[in-house]
């Protein structure tokens, strides 16, 4: 899995140790900076059913600070920050796994370290009545929106 | 006797096209060898009634409902339009005071019409002004020149258009609206879909339309459409723009 190298990463910088929804760990590095959601844009991507990036449209890739080919074949949790709670992650992935549509405030990581919050709604998308990938759009949450994410995610 | 099938555009295309649309039938006639009625409508209610009732055989379809004709009518797409998508656009009038949406404030009176993809898109950019249900007073009328004209008058705080429709107004409108916000999602467009009836000449139709540019007949019929060529829509296309538009419905 990606990492990100130090020199993308301004200083001083947060080092955490994430564990995943899988059981792997994960080193990332964080600084406190917020990238405003684009306005007007959807960020979109699409998985397989392990959570690997298939698909993802140019907001995707600007907001994330990673190239496309970067991307694809990546799981999805490159993008994780480590201030999301890991319980968020196993209701998104518990929901999806049912077939159901899952909807939350996340903050995402981006390749540089900074971050930026977006609502996110993640579908499962079935052909012939089976499950094959899931589809996520990402849009721009208000600020009310957010700090309520932010308090809540600190208590869980 | 002949059958007779029925084609209908979104009712979203400018006015101005309306000739184009006809000069396609005809040439759509020639190619199927079949007889083909153009029936357009005022609006999207009324389309979805005769949509409901079977009474379309042929439509170029807003991705929205698009949707419900490919799930509930078993329609299948056949080509879309190349670089044309479809943005949505809010504006105000000239001389209001709010820049972003997230100045918007209080109570807020939004014009709009119903086509619903519109709606729903105009909807989600509203979303970081964090305005509930109750500050929200919306007004439907019937053509977006309508929703302008709304603006203009002071009738409404903010306008949904079709960005196509925004841009096509003449410059004495434009002079007293200001876009607040548009949409940039490059990946939702119309298409052009066949009903059960004429899904024996899928291949037919999309062969065809893919080869107008490639004649100076198809390609002055294009241009009457204000459409510059097709691309081909597979059925996993279609699938995944009804995945896409299924996230947005929350």
């Amino acid at each position: 899995m990606l990492d990100m190298s130090e020199e993308q990463v301004s200083e001083p910088c947060l080092k955490t140790e994430l564990l995943l929804h899988d059981g792997s760990r994960r080193n990332v590095r964080s600084v406190d900076e917020e990238v405003p959601f684009p306005d007007g844009c959807l960020i979109f991507s699409r998985t397989d059913l392990n959570g690997v990036i298939t698909d993802c449209n140019q907001s995707f890739v600007s907001m994330s600070g990673y190239d496309e080919k970067e991307l694809i074949g990546q799981p999805h949790c490159v993008l994780r920050h480590p201030d999301m709670p890991a319980a968020a992650f196993q209701d998104l992935w518990d929901t999806i796994s049912r077939g159901d549509k899952w909807n939350g405030y996340v903050k995402n990581l981006r390749k540089d370290g900074r971050h930026y919050w977006v609502y996110a709604t993640v579908i499962p998308n079935k052909r012939n009545g089976k499950m094959v990938s899931f589809t996520s759009v990402r849009r721009k949450p208000s600020r009310k929106k957010i700090d309520e994410a932010i308090k809540l995610y600190e208590e869980l | 006797m002949n059958t007779r099938y029925t084609m209908s555009v979104s009712p979203d295309f400018p006015p101005k096209d309306i000739p184009g649309w006809y000069i396609f039938n005809t040439w759509l006639q020639k190619l199927l060898g079949v007889a083909i009625h153009l029936e357009l409508y005022d609006s999207f209610h009324a389309q979805r009634t005769a949509i409901r009732n079977g009474e379309i055989d042929l439509i170029y379809a807003n991705p929205y409902d698009a949707t419900v004709l490919v799930r509930e009518q078993g329609f299948q797409a056949v080509v879309a339009p190349v670089g044309v998508s479809d943005e949505t656009l809010i504006a105000v009038n000239e001389n209001s005071r709010c820049r972003t949406v997230e100045d918007l404030h209080g109570k807020l009176r939004i014009a709009c019409t119903d086509d619903p993809e519109v709606n729903l898109i105009g909807n989600i950019l509203l979303e970081p002004a964090d305005l509930d249900n109750q500050q929200i007073s919306k007004t439907m009328v019937d053509s977006y020149v309508l929703v302008a004209k709304s603006l203009i008058q002071g009738n409404s705080d903010v306008g949904f258009f079709l960005k196509a429709a925004y841009d096509s107004f003449s410059s004495i409108i434009h002079d007293q609206l200001r876009v607040l916000i548009s949409s940039d999602i490059q990946i939702i467009k119309h298409a052009l879909l066949v009903g059960p009836p004429l899904a024996g000449k899928h291949s037919l139709i999309a062969e065809g339309m893919l080869a107008m540019p490639d004649n100076e007949k198809g390609k002055s019929t294009l241009q009457g459409m204000g459409i510059q060529a097709w691309e081909a829509v597979s059925e996993e296309d279609t699938e995944f723009m009804i995945d896409l538009l299924d996230t947005l419905q929350t």
